[in-house]
């Protein structure tokens, strides 16, 4: 059977549990693993920039930090999205899964702000 | 979850059009699928407390000779390395998953050869790593920060093992023809831990290694 055959029996199959969501194909796997390739590259190189050279601002600062938590966190909803297929399945898996990752965001941050991490890097637990 | 008998209330929840196989269920998600992504969200705490703790003792790494903290020894160009590897091995499992939904047993096989393989480079590339914070003298118990840099790590490191081992034991399930269409789910449900450990890499690569 040829890869387009196969395809069609895909869809088909999917059509037949009624999900009414296109199928990812191998060729979008592809492409996205290059972006993320691509994205990881661009968060090295970032890391490796002269921030210092550039001054000791808190602006400078959080702007390195937010940029390398912004391409992280791109990296983070893509994989989840496509290869883990979110994107594709019912929506209660994406609510059942962010539900988990929301409590925990929340939870630590509330953990690390108690030991003044934002503030004093946690300067209230022994050394 | 509660099984229903309505098929008009349900849809297949195997990899099968015919839905012959498991069971159907109200959601129209199996058990199994709605378990694992319950499971994974689950993890999300257990990795959200070790990325604290190393977040809140990465600084406190003892004030005797040995004094540096993990970021002043990391090796940031293996570990790039280690962890672009570790990425390409979520396209090499997507790519298993899509095989043996298409019925492509030779191409199932490849993939999940190729992604077990891509893991265990990651691992072997974690232990030359912690190998060599040992030869500098940091185990894990010189100091607060060091502790929790193996844990975590070494944490995410036995996710992956545990990975392996899934991979391997599905590849042998191939391999005796104990694995055909109709399983395809059990393959994706084998690929969500794999992308999830993926996932849970991508965080501690930046907030670890890449955020001074």
């Amino acid at each position: 059977m040829s890869a387009d055959a196969n395809a069609a029996t895909i869809t088909a199959d999917h059509a037949a549990h009624g999900d009414g969501h296109a199928h990812p194909t191998d060729k979008l796997f592809v492409k996205v693993a290059i972006i993320l390739a691509v994205v990881t590259a661009v968060e090295v190189a970032w890391s490796y920039l002269p921030w210092k050279d550039w001054g000791d601002s808190r602006a400078l600062y959080l702007f390195e930090v937010g940029g390398l938590l912004a391409m992280m966190g791109f990296k983070f909803f893509v994989v989840a999205s496509v290869f883990m297929h979110l994107k594709f399945d019912s929506k209660l898996l994406t609510r059942i899964f962010y539900a988990g990752l929301a409590l925990a965001v929340v939870v630590y941050l509330a953990v690390l702000a108690t030991f003044e991490f934002f503030t004093c890097g946690g300067s209230t637990l022994p050394n | 979850m509660t099984d229903i008998a309505d098929p008009h209330l349900a849809v297949p929840a195997s990899g099968d059009a015919h839905g012959d196989h498991g069971h159907v269920t109200s959601t129209g998600i199996s058990n199994e699928k709605l378990a694992m992504w319950t499971f994974l969200a689950s993890e999300c705490l257990l990795f959200g407390g070790l990325i604290s703790t190393f977040l809140l003792y990465k600084n406190r790494s003892g004030t005797g000779e040995l004094h540096e903290t993990p970021h002043e020894l990391y090796d940031l160009a293996f570990t790039s390395i280690s962890s672009f590897e570790l990425l390409m091995s979520s396209l090499t499992m997507v790519l298993a998953v899509s095989a043996i939904q298409r019925g492509d047993h030779r191409a199932l096989r490849t993939w999940l050869a190729t992604t077990a393989l891509l893991g265990s480079i990651f691992i072997a590339g974690q232990v030359y790593e912690f190998k060599e914070f040992l030869n500098y003298g940091y185990g894990f118990t010189h100091s607060p920060a060091w502790s929790a840099f193996f844990a975590l790590t070494g944490f995410h490191g036995v996710h992956v093992t545990l990975g392996i081992v899934m991979l391997l034991s599905t590849l042998a399930l191939s391999l005796t023809g104990r694995i055909g269409r109709p399983q395809a789910e059990a393959v994706e449900i084998v690929g969500l831990y794999w992308h999830f450990v993926d996932v849970v890499w991508v965080i501690i690569f930046t907030v670890v290694y890449l955020i001074k």
